[in-house]
């Protein structure tokens, strides 16, 4: 028998991504993707279900379909998009829904893969040059972002240790570059001249986001529990990133930082969140070899995720936005369920 | 629900092995390493300091062979001067006489400042983690300096010269064991004289966050802007000890914290003993 796998957030960039990888996969049966907004990618045979951003419903959705994997990639990482409230209502709340759906006592569910982000280890000037998965950080978290990311893990190691016979892999993603992945890097390197902290050259990673769903993909079907970085190999200067990119930065006053930007995202020109400051400021690495020791290889390293990244938005720029794709209830109701459609191997 | 129907041929042998690791593209424009050293900085700084190492501080070595031409190995030396003048002249006589990258560890507080922190990154400065010297020493198998004493023996004033500070908690003992790697001690006479410290201001320290405020001989002769980067031409001796290996097995989890101290202890003494030795042969402070 095949897997049974349950996506949340299917409506946003990941749960999309992950969702088509799985459906090449003939090992895996079916695939019920959750979420509050529709999907953005076609999807051939992903059964969409709407659900309220804290997943109220979860425990009927995993007791009538009997899943046996739970790939968790609606965690929010982008503090610019979302509220406090937000953060706290879909990261902490709705993965506690989750994990109470998961491990409820006649549950199907062996294996659990939850999308975190390096953002846990912070980032301050008395951090290690690597950040292996069992460090802890060094300062307490001060952004909502962090404190919530933080409060899922916590959650997850619980249930990790109430639920022995279930395989709980975490993964924890330091900056995604890629050709359609949309973050706030990516939003600075598009402007016409790129923000920096005068004095400041921090190393940052990046890991390319056909490595983001390879990794989860990977942890899913070779069972692999505990926590592990996903990272692509190196670092470079934030000045080499921009560069590779074309563009010239812009140094920002070392001192009040935060207050010098202010005006700027008032004016909905550049929004940096003190995350992501602390980032310019101080860099960040995480040790990557724990995954790769598990059997995992990248495809890319953190320079060649910048490069692939600058070449897409040179494309981009030349031919303008494409039209993204659409989701039809109907139409996609059609093609699953009717009896019209031949659906014989 | 049954699987949707294959369209490409490729799908129904599906490939299940792991893909052999290559070498992947790494397109880098710039020679920054993953510590943050620039080779290119490196020598730049290496042709312009050359002079001063040679000229003004004539830095000269005894026992220079007891450094191992390979493997790790961690560099221990007395600390002086309000701007360290120590660290560079043992790290580029090291790395000029036998060619080897000394990978200076320095105070977290460094990364804080800008270009500071950016500037000795580039050049070759490592911020003082036990995490990164682990990874240098056992792993990358590199020298690693450190100053025990830490800010404590910078901070000391003129009459408090060439007087060993604690050696912190003896971290560097810890770090050296976890490793498997040899101490090799260094006694340097010449930089508490370079820019040697009047007195502090410790309400400007305070108001800062720095570890201290000097004003040195420095200010009074060359003025507070040059006096704060200028050194007085002290002669600059440096003696290497004997290097000290520990009997422990690495990579364990802990190390005795009594063993530790009395390490650390025995090497600040053997170090002090020195360093009285090299004053009592001393004639001048400016000719040797």
């Amino acid at each position: 028998m095949g897997r049974r796998v349950l996506i949340t957030g299917i409506g946003s960039f990941w749960g999309g991504r992950v969702a088509q990888a799985l459906e090449q996969d003939p090992d895996v049966e079916m695939i019920v993707g959750l979420g509050v907004d529709e999907p953005q990618v076609p999807l051939e045979r992903t059964e969409y279900v709407r659900a309220d951003q804290s997943y109220s419903i979860l425990a009927r959705i995993v007791r009538a379909t009997q899943v046996d994997t739970i790939l968790h990639t609606f965690l929010i990482v982008d503090s610019t998009h979302a509220t406090g409230r937000q953060l706290h209502e879909v990261n902490v709340i709705g993965t506690m829904n989750l994990l109470a759906a998961a491990g409820a006592p006649d549950s199907s569910v062996r294996t659990v893969v939850v999308k975190s982000s390096t953002l846990v280890y912070g980032s301050s000037y008395q951090d290690p040059a690597w950040f292996k998965e069992e460090a802890n950080r060094v300062h307490s978290p001060k952004t909502r972002v962090e404190r919530s990311l933080l409060e899922v893990e916590d959650y997850l190691r619980d249930f990790a240790e109430d639920n022995p016979h279930v395989v709980v892999s975490l993964l924890r993603f330091s900056n995604v570059l890629g050709t359609d992945i949309e973050t706030p890097f990516t939003k600075m390197l598009q402007l016409p001249v790129a923000p920096s902290i005068l004095g400041f050259d921090p190393l940052l990673q990046f890991v390319h986001e056909v490595d983001v769903v390879r990794s989860i993909e990977y942890v899913m079907t070779s069972q692999v529990p505990g926590a592990y970085n996903v990272s692509g190999d190196g670092k470079l200067p934030w000045s080499e990133v921009a560069s590779i990119c074309g563009q010239r930065l812009v140094p920002l006053s070392p001192v009040l930082t935060g207050l010098a930007v202010a005006p700027l995202g008032m004016l909905g020109l550049l929004d940096l969140p003190p995350e992501l400051l602390a980032l310019l400021r101080y860099g960040r690495g995480v040790d990557n070899r724990r995954l790769k020791q598990a059997g995992f290889s990248y495809r890319y390293t953190s320079a060649g995720a910048v490069e692939s990244f600058a070449e897409a938005s040179r494309l981009r720029k030349t031919l303008g936005d494409q039209p993204g794709y659409r989701y039809e209830r109907d139409v996609e109701n059609f093609f699953r369920h009717s009896p019209a459609v031949l659906r014989e191997v | 629900m049954a699987a949707s129907k294959t369209t490409t041929g490729g799908a129904l042998v599906p490939i299940r092995t792991r893909i052999p690791p290559e070498t992947l593209p790494n397109p880098r424009r710039s020679d920054v390493d993953e510590w943050g050293r620039s080779e290119r900085a490196r020598s730049l700084a290496r042709r312009v300091y050359d002079p001063l190492y040679r000229r003004w501080f004539r830095a000269e070595w005894e026992g220079l062979e007891k450094i191992p031409v390979d493997g790790g190995a961690l560099l221990v030396a007395n600390h002086a001067a309000a701007i360290p003048s120590d660290a560079p002249v043992i790290m580029h006589g090291i790395e000029t006489e036998l060619e080897r990258p000394v990978y200076g560890l320095a105070e977290h507080l460094f990364k804080a400042l800008p270009f500071v922190g950016t500037g000795w990154s580039r050049l070759g400065g490592v911020a003082a983690h036990p995490e990164n010297a682990y990874r240098l020493l056992r792993e990358q198998r590199q020298l690693v300096l450190v100053f025990p004493e830490g800010a404590k023996g910078t901070g000391k004033t003129y009459d408090e010269r060439y007087q060993l500070r604690r050696f912190g908690r003896g971290g560097f003992v810890e770090i050296a064991m976890r490793a498997g790697v040899p101490i090799v001690p260094i006694a340097v006479v010449g930089a508490e004289e370079s820019m040697p410290i009047l007195f502090k201001v410790p309400a400007v320290s305070k108001a800062l966050g720095i570890p201290y405020f000097p004003v040195t001989a420095n200010h009074l002769l060359f003025g507070p802007l040059l006096g704060s980067v200028a050194y007085l031409p002290a002669k600059f001796k440096l003696r290497v000890l004997d290097p000290i290996s520990f009997d422990v097995p690495p990579e364990q989890e802990r190390y005795s914290k009594s063993r530790i101290m009395d390490e650390a202890e025995s090497i600040r003494v053997r170090l002090q003993e020195n360093l009285y030795d090299m004053l009592r042969t001393r004639r001048s402070v400016w000719f040797g």
